[in-house]
């Protein structure tokens, strides 16, 4: 099935057969491996991408489902000179060892902080809590979201 | 130039490619004219193979071929041990494929290569197989009866008891004037990963070479079976490991897929690769802990520890597997822990059941036996009115007795010292972290419909695993160096924590460390891998010899090159000079490589104590943890930001397992729990107030850097810690934990059974 929509800012066209995921159609089609497959059953969260801006869980999408969207994945979110702030906040607090649920990690995070920049540690934990990482035990993830915040504020009016 | 990058919390060097999202795992390969292989997996836990019939798979277009144990020749291969390979062992080590019967539900029976694993899947369900079901053993009961074997020709379903001893016990409890005999049991649960596993293979006729990506923990040591297994001689296997989505001891042991997957690609001579879906993780990887035990101890009334024996009963699940009897060794050598018990007698009898085979979870037997202990030390603190506390302290290993024998296991005679420790130091350190004196006050108290407790543990934690480990040491071009290492990378960081040793050691800036390569085995001559919390020290003082090699090296080197005596060579930042000011720049000496090793049996003993500050809801049986504080003494310290990520990620595991993480079997060896919405996991919510305070010392001294394995401790103690604290807070209940997990509904039925029996 022809399938036409945006990734990362460009738009693709793919020829999918419709029981083809959106992951895999990411990951295999388009070969955006940054985004991963923890469990195929929306748990776990590590395959997490925005969609419009929401983050979604690409394994319980069909790619052709993503037809006209506009889908954003970890390797839309970072560039080649410098990490972003969120990205150097989870290297600061040291938010990541395996860097398997990394990626699912920062877009859900993302999507989060460009909704609520205010957010408090209890909001971050509840988000948080749809992405399951087996390495860092989360309190150094919760960190580095809640340090990062700053960098997601809109410039507060003029200085007097 | 003198360096202090170890000590320093160096942020990592992986971690540029990882928030990127530019790490490389094993399912991001995709070599052109891959066959994608997916495996038919038993759905029975026990029976006779009558027949498998592929033929309509083989009719799907896109399936390229179906592998039984029929294309393996007469029989399939066995899967040695790699830990504690024991002749009592080899009637129930497992085959690659399962050939005449079945074990256990999700052993492989076929492996389907297919143009997808969509394609591979559906092939799946047009493959016929007969079984003939015998009945499932799932039980010790049903292990101990006989009734059903696993394996006809060993007779039993009990392969071997170890044991711990030493001094006498029998005498000791003999003149006791104090006893207590308690029974406890810890769940199944497993060493879960969030990358499952995957295997790509690539056969290179032409050159004659196989290349297995995918490999991780022990790359060498599974190159040697594969190799044995596949008749090529080892040098015709490149083992290439990729980023790994986490170890935790399961991952990367020799599995049947690691087998097969080879096997496959030099069968069709085409490049394979098969990576595991969940549901195939929850079945197939190692399970882990499922253990009861039956335990005395024997002391004065006053709290002098003067025995400890029982028996304990581990469950194999189907096959005894590489590593498969480490985790109940470990129980018996752990069961006395830090604490000073002269006379020991402790069984640790293993039976198989047709369930997953177990290995090893981080901290292998550790948790489970410092689960039973340190409830058992509570339950006999109470009984005889003593300060727990004060009861464990009079108890603790002393310092001045370093090193200390531990009890001697058979069979293979293994016996261990603790090397160092000041014991008393790291629990003093806990108990005012947590402000236990303070907080004694809530104990036991009801506040705003909770019930408050507190509890401390502690705890010994084993590493360093020998007998070796290798690292080389090369120069650039640009004098930067590369730094290889025959351990592997599981996520813990190493290429970071070995750019600071090697940077230390070679008085260069960090950026001069241009790569770390691990892992592969192209890269030394011989590696030892990932496990038992061996890497940094292992690993990191073979660097140290390496170094050391390299710049002996340069200074023959540069003694020819400028007429002087190499000892009197200096080797500075750039450049290399004579004592008469003569100098050459360091990057002329591009090109000298040299390897370095490190040879040692002895362990490193991390130490500490644990503390903990719980709440527990009587109506609902749920706990929250108030604080929890994790002290531990580890020796050098390289790098204190991975080493509290070690910490507290093993300690949100450890409490994973107490609270949450089951693997369930029916009576017919079903597992119930296949998919991550019956397998609880410990989420961002569940555990926010931990902390984890390390010590160093005491360094280590059976190793030049000093260093001890740090990556488990986190765990040891979390079971039987929260376990004393639930008691605690439960204590107007008289509810006493004896199993785990403490999950609400358990929970929520100690107290109502209590409740009942009060009214």
């Amino acid at each position: 099935m022809a399938t036409k929509f945006e990734v990362n800012g460009k738009t693709v066209e793919v020829a999918v057969e419709p029981r083809m995921t959106l992951v895999d159609c990411l990951r295999h089609v388009l070969r955006l491996t940054g985004t991963h497959v923890g469990c195929e059953h929306g748990v776990c969260g590590a395959c997490t991408v925005l969609l419009d801006g929401e983050a979604v869980r690409s394994c319980l999408m069909l790619a052709v489902q993503a037809e006209g969207h506009s889908v954003t994945t970890i390797e839309g979110l970072s560039n080649d000179d410098d990490l972003t702030p969120l990205q150097k906040s989870f290297r600061k607090h040291h938010a990541l060892q395996c860097g398997f649920c990394t990626p699912g990690m920062i877009t859900t995070a993302h999507a989060l902080l460009s909704e609520e920049p205010d957010c408090d540690a209890d909001r971050v934990r509840e988000v948080l809590s749809g992405n399951l990482c087996r390495c860092t035990g989360y309190i150094s993830i919760v960190e580095a979201v809640l340090d990062a915040r700053s960098a997601y504020r809109k410039p507060q009016g003029e200085p007097r | 130039m003198r360096n202090t990058f170890i000590g320093a919390p160096i942020e990592r060097r992986e971690d540029l490619r990882f928030v990127r999202g530019r790490g490389q795992y094993v399912d991001d390969l995709a070599p052109a004219g891959l066959l994608h292989a997916v495996i038919l997996r038993s759905a029975v836990a026990h029976g006779r193979i009558r027949a498998i019939d592929a033929s309509a798979a083989m009719k799907i277009p896109g399936v390229y071929a179906v592998i039984t144990a029929r294309d393996m020749g007469e029989r399939p291969p066995i899967i040695p041990m790699r830990l504690q390979p024991l002749p009592d062992f080899k009637p129930f080590e497992q085959p690659v494929i399962a050939a005449d019967k079945v074990r256990y539900v999700g052993e492989p029976i076929a492996v389907v290569l297919a143009d997808s694993a969509a394609l591979g899947e559906d092939a799946l369900e047009a493959i016929a197989v007969d079984i003939e079901p015998l009945p499932a053993v799932t039980d010790r009961a049903g292990a101990e009866s006989g009734a059903s074997l696993l394996f006809e020709p060993a007779g039993s379903n009990l392969p071997l008891t170890f044991r711990a001893e030493r001094g006498d016990a029998a005498a000791a409890f003999q003149g006791a004037p104090y006893r207590r005999r308690e029974r406890f049991k810890v769940q199944r649960h497993y060493g879960l990963t969030m990358e499952p596993r995957g295997v790509l293979a690539e056969w290179d006729a032409a050159a004659g070479i196989l290349r297995v990506f995918g490999a991780a923990k022990v790359p060498f040591f599974n190159r040697r079976i594969l190799a044995a297994q596949i008749g090529l001689p080892e040098a015709a296997i490149d083992m290439v490991e990729n980023d790994v989505g986490g170890g935790f001891g399961a991952r990367g042991e020799f599995y049947p897929e690691d087998f097969l997957i080879p096997f496959a690609a030099r069968h069709v001579g085409r490049p394979v690769k098969w990576i595991e879906d969940r549901r195939e993780n929850l079945m197939a990887m190692n399970h882990a802990r499922e253990a009861e035990a039956d335990v005395e101890i024997a002391c004065t009334r006053e709290g002098k520890i003067l025995g400890l024996r029982g028996h304990t009963f581990t469950d194999m699940g189907a096959y005894m597997r590489t590593n498969g009897a480490v985790g109940s060794r470990n129980i018996a050598q752990f069961m006395s822990g830090p604490y000073r018990i002269e006379h020991i007698d402790i069984d640790v009898t293993l039976f198989m059941t047709n369930k997953t085979p177990v290995g090893t979870y981080r901290g292998p037997g550790r948790f489970e036996t410092d689960f039973f202990r340190e409830r058992l030390l509570d339950l006999v603190a109470k009984e005889l009115r003593l300060d727990p506390i004060g009861f464990r302290r009079r108890n603790l290993v002393a310092d001045a007795e370093m090193p200390y024998r531990l009890a001697t296991i058979t069979p293979f005679e293994s016996k261990d010292e603790l090397d160092s420790g000041d014991y008393q130091v790291t629990l003093d350190r806990c108990l005012a972290e947590i402000g236990w004196n303070e907080k004694q006050k809530l104990q036991g108290q009801l506040i705003d419909g909770r019930y408050h407790g507190l509890a401390l543990g502690c705890f010994i934690e084993g590493g360093a695993a020998g007998p070796k480990e290798s690292a080389k040491v090369a120069l650039n071009d640009d004098a930067t160096f590369t730094v290889s290492m025959g351990s592997s990378a599981v996520g813990q960081g190493v290429e970071t924590v070995f750019a600071q040793i090697a940077a230390d050691a070679l008085e260069v800036p960090l950026e001069r460390i241009r790569e770390v390569l691990h892992g592969s085995t192209a890269y030394v001559s011989d590696g030892y891998g990932a496990y038992h919390s061996r890497s940094v020290v292992m690993g990191g003082s073979a660097l140290l010899d390496a170094v050391e090699k390299f710049r002996a090296a340069v200074r023959t080197e540069a003694g020819t090159r400028l007429g002087c005596a190499a000892e009197a060579v200096r080797i500075g930042d750039d450049e290399v000079s004579s004592p008469d000011g003569r100098a050459l720049p360091l990057a002329d000496f591009a090109g000298i490589a040299v390897e370095g090793a490190f040879f040692n049996k002895k362990h490193t003993w991390t130490y500490g104590t644990h503390a903990a500050h719980v709440t527990v809801d009587a109506k609902t049986g749920r706990v929250e943890i108030v604080d929890y504080v994790a002290v531990e003494d580890v020796g050098r310290i390289i790098n204190p930001l991975t080493l509290k990520g070690q910490v507290i990620g093993s300690l949100v595991q450890g409490l994973g397992g107490t609270f949450l993480e089951h693997l369930v079997y029916d009576e017919h060896g079903q597992l119930l729990t296949g998919s991550l919405m019956d397998y609880l996991l410990p989420t961002a919510s569940d555990f926010p107030n931990l902390r984890s305070i390390a010590t160093d010392e005491k360094p280590s001294p059976i190793n030049p850097l000093g260093a001890k394995g740090a990556g488990e401790g986190g765990m040891i103690a979390a079971g039987g810690v929260m376990a004393n604290a639930v008691a605690n807070a439960l204590a107007a209940f008289g509810v006493e934990p004896r199993e785990l997990p403490l999950s609400p509904p358990r929970l929520w039925e100690l107290i109502n059974v209590k409740r009942a029996a009060a009214e």
